[in-house]
C-alpha cells in the first residue's frame, strides 16, 4: 500500500492544470458562478466541450477506436479530480456517457456512424427519457408506449424530469413495446429526433426558480410521434438490459474533488463574514468545527474512492458497493450547501429570479449570496434522482450485505 | 396545570381557519406572492375587521387585551396558510414596542395599527452585525429637539409594505455595547430615508434602508435614551415565540401532506408508505413536530418570566424549532420525490418558509450561545 502518484502522472496532472487555466476563462467562471443549478446555457457548455474535443479529452471513458482519450485509469482519476477541483463545467452526460456506451455496445454499425462522432464533437445535444410521472424509483413500471407499425414506431406518452430537454436535438427513451407479466421484459430502447412532429417540451420550474430558458428540467410529451424502426437500439423488448448496462458503466464517479472545492468555497465565505470584534465566522469554533467535521467526512469519501479506483486499476470489478459513493457523496454535498446557507446568515433571504440578467444595481449583500440558497434548495434533488438514497441503501443492503 | 384552550381561544382559531380556507388556498397565496405589491390590502382590512390587528393592545388603547397564547394561535394558523401579510412584524414586533411606549406615542400610533391604516416594520439588522442585536453602526445624535439618524439597515422584513419603521440606533457607546442603544420611530417618507425593496426566497418582501441625516422629533423615542437594549431583546423574544408558532403551523401542513402522499403514491406495486424506512422517517417528523409544539407552548407561557428564564425559554424554543424546521422541511421534499422539487407543489414553499425561520432572529449556534450564557 502506498500513497502518491508516479512522476508521469504528475506530469499529466500539470498538463490538465494548464489546459484548465487556458481554457476555463474568467468569463466562463463568472457565467457559471451566476447559475443557481449548475447549468449556464447551451453556448457555454458546447464551447467548453468543443475545446475538450480539440484537446482529445472529451471522452475519457470511451475506447480509443471511437475517439476516447486513451487515459489510463490513474489519468482518468486525475483528470476528473482536477476538473472538479477547479469547478470546470461538467461535460453534459446524456450523450457522452449515457447513450454513447449503449450505442457502442448494442447499436448497429449505421447507428454508431450516425451518432457517435456528433456526440464526441458536441454537435448534437442529447437528453434522457427514463422517468415518468408514475414511474420514479420504480422505473420498470413505465408506461410511455411505442407501437410497432412496420417501418416505424408510434410513440405516445410522457417523460418527466428531462434535464435540459429545451436544448436537446435527440432524446433516448425507454418505451413500452409490449405488456408482459414481468414489466422489465416489455421495454425497448429508442432514439428519437426531438424535431419529430408531436413532441412538446414544457419547462418544469423547480425550487431554485431559474426562469426559462435556464430551467433544469422539463416534461416531454409524445403524441403520435413517428420514430423510424432503425432508431431502435438492439432488439425489441430488450431495453431494460441495455439500461442496466448503462448503470454499470456509470459506476465510480468521484465525488470528493468537487466536495473539497465546496469546503474551499465555504472557508472563503466564512472568512468574508464578520461576527464582530474584528473576527470572522472562521474564528467561530462552532462553525469551524462543522467545516472540519465535513472535511473529515470528505476525506473518508476520498479514500473510499481511491480504494475503488485502485481496485479498478488492478482490473477488479466494482460492484454495488459503489452505491456508497452516490449515497455519501450526495449527502455530504447537501450538508455543504446547508453550511453555506448558514454562513451567509440573513443574506440567505433575498431572492433573485434571473441571476443571469444584467442589472445595474449592486447585489443585495455579497455578490456570491444570490445563488447560495437556491443551490441549497436545488441540491435536495441529489438524494432523490438517479435512484433515491433509500433505493441505494436497499441495493447495498441486498447486494452487499445479503440481507 | 391546564394545556387546553378556552372557548374564546378556540373561536379565535376557527375564525382564522375559515379566513385561510376562504382567502388563502395555495393558488390564491401564490397569486398574492406574484402580484406587484406582494401582499393583499383586502386581507389586511379583513384582519382589522376581525380584530386581529388589535389583539395584544390593552382595552384602553382600543385593543382586545389578549396575551401570547392568542398570538400563538393566530401565528400558528397563519403558518398553515403561509400568510405573507406582515402580521407578526406589525402587530407582535412593532406593536410590542408601541405597547410599552409613552402614553402620547400609544395614542398617536396604536389606533393606526388597529384600524389597519398603518403597516410597520422593525429595522434592526446591520450587515456587520450578524445576529447580534447590539452591534449597531447606525447612529442618532440629538440636535436640539430632534435626533439626526445616519446608518444602514438590512433585510428589513416587510419593509416594502410598511409606512412606519421602528429603528434601533446607537446614541452613545461603542459599536457593540449594550448601553447606549435607543429605539426610534421613523416615518417612511422622512427626508433622507432611501429604500431598496426586493422579494425574499419564502415569497415575502424585504428592504435595505439607508438613513442619511434623517431627522425625527425626540418625541419619537421609545423608552429611555440609551436604555433600549433590554426592551429590544424582550420584543425579539416575543417575536421569536410568534415565529415558532408560525413554524409549527407550517410543519403540521408538511407532515400531513407527506403522510397523505405516501399513502397514495404507489411504486413497486404498493403505496410507498408501506416501506418501513419511510415510515420511520415520518415518525421522526411527527416526533419533531410534537416537540416543537411543546416548546412553542413553553416559550409562549414563559415570556413574562424573569430574564434568565425567559432567555432560556426563547433560545431553547428557537433551537428546537430550527432543528425541526430543517428536518421536516427536507424530509417532506425527499418523501415527495421529484414532485417535492417543483415550484408547482406547495411542499417546496413550506420548506422555504421554514428554512428562513431557521435563522430569523438568530440561528441555532447563536441561540445555543445565548442559552449557555443565560446562566
Amino acid at each position: 500500500m502506498q500513497l502518491g502518484f508516479k512522476e508521469e502522472d504528475i506530469k499529466f496532472r500539470d498538463e490538465v492544470r494548464s489546459f484548465i487555466k487556458e481554457t476555463f476563462t474568467d468569463d466562463m467562471r463568472k457565467t457559471l458562478s451566476l447559475s443557481k443549478n449548475g447549468h449556464a446555457g447551451k453556448d457555454l457548455h458546447v464551447k467548453w466541450q468543443k475545446s475538450l474535443y480539440e484537446r482529445g479529452w472529451m471522452a475519457p471513458n470511451w475506447p480509443e477506436q471511437y475517439g476516447g482519450a486513451g487515459f489510463t485509469s490513474t489519468q482518468k482519476y486525475i483528470f476528473e479530480s482536477e476538473m472538479a477541483r477547479e469547478g470546470a463545467p461538467r461535460t453534459i452526460p446524456f450523450g457522452l456517457s449515457m447513450v454513447a456506451p449503449v450505442i457502442m455496445e448494442f447499436g448497429s454499425q449505421e447507428q454508431k456512424d450516425k451518432f457517435l462522432p456528433d456526440i464526441l464533437e458536441s454537435n448534437v445535444w442529447w437528453c434522457q427519457g427514463y422517468s415518468e410521472p408514475g414511474s420514479g424509483s420504480d422505473l420498470a413500471s413505465l408506461q410511455c408506449k411505442a407501437e410497432n407499425q412496420g417501418d416505424h414506431y408510434l410513440v405516445n406518452g410522457t417523460k418527466i424530469w428531462t434535464t435540459m430537454a429545451q436544448y436537446a436535438d435527440w432524446i433516448f427513451c425507454l418505451v413500452r413495446t409490449s405488456k408482459t407479466e414481468k414489466p422489465q421484459e416489455g421495454i425497448s430502447f429508442l432514439l428519437i429526433d426531438m424535431k419529430s412532429p408531436g413532441i412538446e417540451v414544457r419547462p418544469l420550474i423547480t425550487l431554485d426558480n431559474s426562469p426559462e430558458p435556464h430551467q433544469e428540467v422539463n416534461q416531454v410529451f409524445f403524441e403520435d410521434v413517428k420514430v423510424p424502426i432503425e432508431n431502435l437500439i438492439g432488439e425489441e423488448n430488450k431495453g431494460w438490459t441495455y439500461a442496466k448496462y448503462l448503470l454499470e458503466f456509470e459506476r465510480g464517479t468521484a465525488y470528493s474533488p468537487g466536495l473539497y472545492r465546496g469546503i474551499k468555497n465555504l472557508k472563503d465565505i466564512a472568512r468574508d463574514t464578520s461576527i464582530g470584534d474584528g473576527l470572522t465566522l472562521l474564528d467561530d469554533n462552532d462553525f469551524l468545527n462543522k467545516i472540519n467535521e465535513c472535511e473529515i467526512q470528505i476525506q473518508a469519501m476520498e479514500f473510499v474512492e481511491l480504494r475503488i479506483f485502485s481496485a479498478l486499476s488492478a482490473g477488479q470489478r466494482v460492484g454495488p458497493e459503489s452505491s456508497i459513493l452516490k449515497t455519501r457523496g450526495t449527502e455530504i454535498g447537501q450538508y455543504l450547501q446547508e453550511l453555506a446557507v448558514e454562513a451567509i446568515g440573513y443574506w440567505s433571504h433575498p431572492f433573485v429570479e434571473d441571476t443571469f440578467a444584467n442589472v445595474n444595481e449592486p447585489s443585495i449583500g455579497p455578490d456570491y449570496a444570490a445563488t447560495i440558497t437556491p443551490e441549497y434548495y436545488n441540491g435536495r434533488k441529489t438524494t432523490i434522482y438517479a435512484g433515491s438514497n433509500e433505493i441505494q441503501r436497499n441495493i447495498i443492503s441486498k447486494a452487499v450485505l445479503g440481507l | 396545570m391546564d394545556f387546553s384552550f378556552s372557548e374564546e381561544q378556540t373561536l379565535l382559531r376557527n375564525t382564522i381557519q375559515s379566513f385561510i380556507q376562504d382567502n388563502y388556498d395555495f393558488d390564491k397565496r401564490q397569486a398574492i406572492v406574484k402580484s406587484e405589491e406582494g401582499m393583499k390590502q383586502e386581507n389586511w382590512k379583513q384582519f382589522a375587521e376581525l380584530g386581529l390587528l388589535g389583539l395584544p393592545f390593552s382595552e384602553e388603547d382600543g385593543g382586545l387585551n389578549f396575551g401570547s397564547v392568542e398570538t400563538m394561535i393566530v401565528a400558528e394558523e397563519f403558518g398553515k396558510g403561509l400568510v405573507v401579510e406582515p402580521y407578526i412584524q406589525t402587530v407582535v414586533t412593532c406593536g410590542g414596542f408601541l405597547r410599552r411606549a409613552s402614553a402620547s406615542i400609544k395614542e398617536k400610533y396604536i389606533p393606526g395599527i388597529i384600524s389597519g391604516e398603518d403597516i410597520w416594520a422593525f429595522a434592526y439588522a446591520e450587515p456587520q452585525g450578524r445576529y447580534n442585536l447590539n452591534d449597531l453602526t447606525t447612529t442618532a445624535t440629538l440636535d436640539g429637539d430632534h435626533y439626526i439618524i445616519n446608518g444602514y439597515k438590512s433585510v428589513v422584513s416587510g419593509g416594502p409594505w410598511a409606512n412606519k419603521f421602528i429603528v434601533s440606533v446607537r446614541t452613545s457607546g461603542d459599536q457593540r455595547d449594550s448601553d447606549g442603544i435607543s429605539v426610534l420611530i421613523v416615518d417612511k417618507n422622512s427626508e433622507g430615508l432611501s429604500i431598496r425593496d426586493y422579494p425574499t426566497v419564502d415569497g415575502s418582501r424585504a428592504s435595505e434602508i439607508t438613513l442619511e441625516n434623517v431627522s425625527v422629533s425626540k418625541d419619537e423615542l421609545i423608552g429611555e435614551e440609551g436604555k433600549g437594549a433590554e426592551l429590544i431583546e424582550l420584543i425579539v423574544d416575543e417575536t421569536i415565540a410568534a415565529i415558532c408558532s408560525e413554524a409549527i403551523g407550517a410543519m403540521k401542513v408538511l407532515n400531513d401532506a407527506t403522510v397523505e402522499y405516501c399513502k397514495t403514491r404507489k411504486q413497486f406495486g404498493q403505496p410507498i408508505g408501506k416501506f418501513q424506512v419511510l415510515q420511520h422517517r415520518m415518525v421522526d417528523m411527527f416526533m419533531q413536530y410534537e416537540q416543537s409544539v411543546s416548546m412553542t407552548y413553553m416559550v409562549n407561557l414563559k415570556l413574562d418570566e424573569e430574564y434568565a428564564e425567559r432567555r432560556k425559554a426563547a433560545s431553547g424554543a428557537k433551537v428546537q424549532i430550527a432543528k425541526a424546521a430543517k428536518f421536516i422541511g427536507q424530509s417532506a421534499v425527499q418523501l415527495h420525490g421529484g414532485m417535492g422539487m417543483t415550484d408547482e407543489l406547495n411542499v417546496g414553499h413550506y420548506f422555504k418558509r421554514l428554512s428562513m425561520i431557521e435563522n430569523s432572529y438568530g440561528n441555532i449556534d447563536h441561540h445555543l450561545k445565548k442559552y449557555s450564557s443565560a446562566g
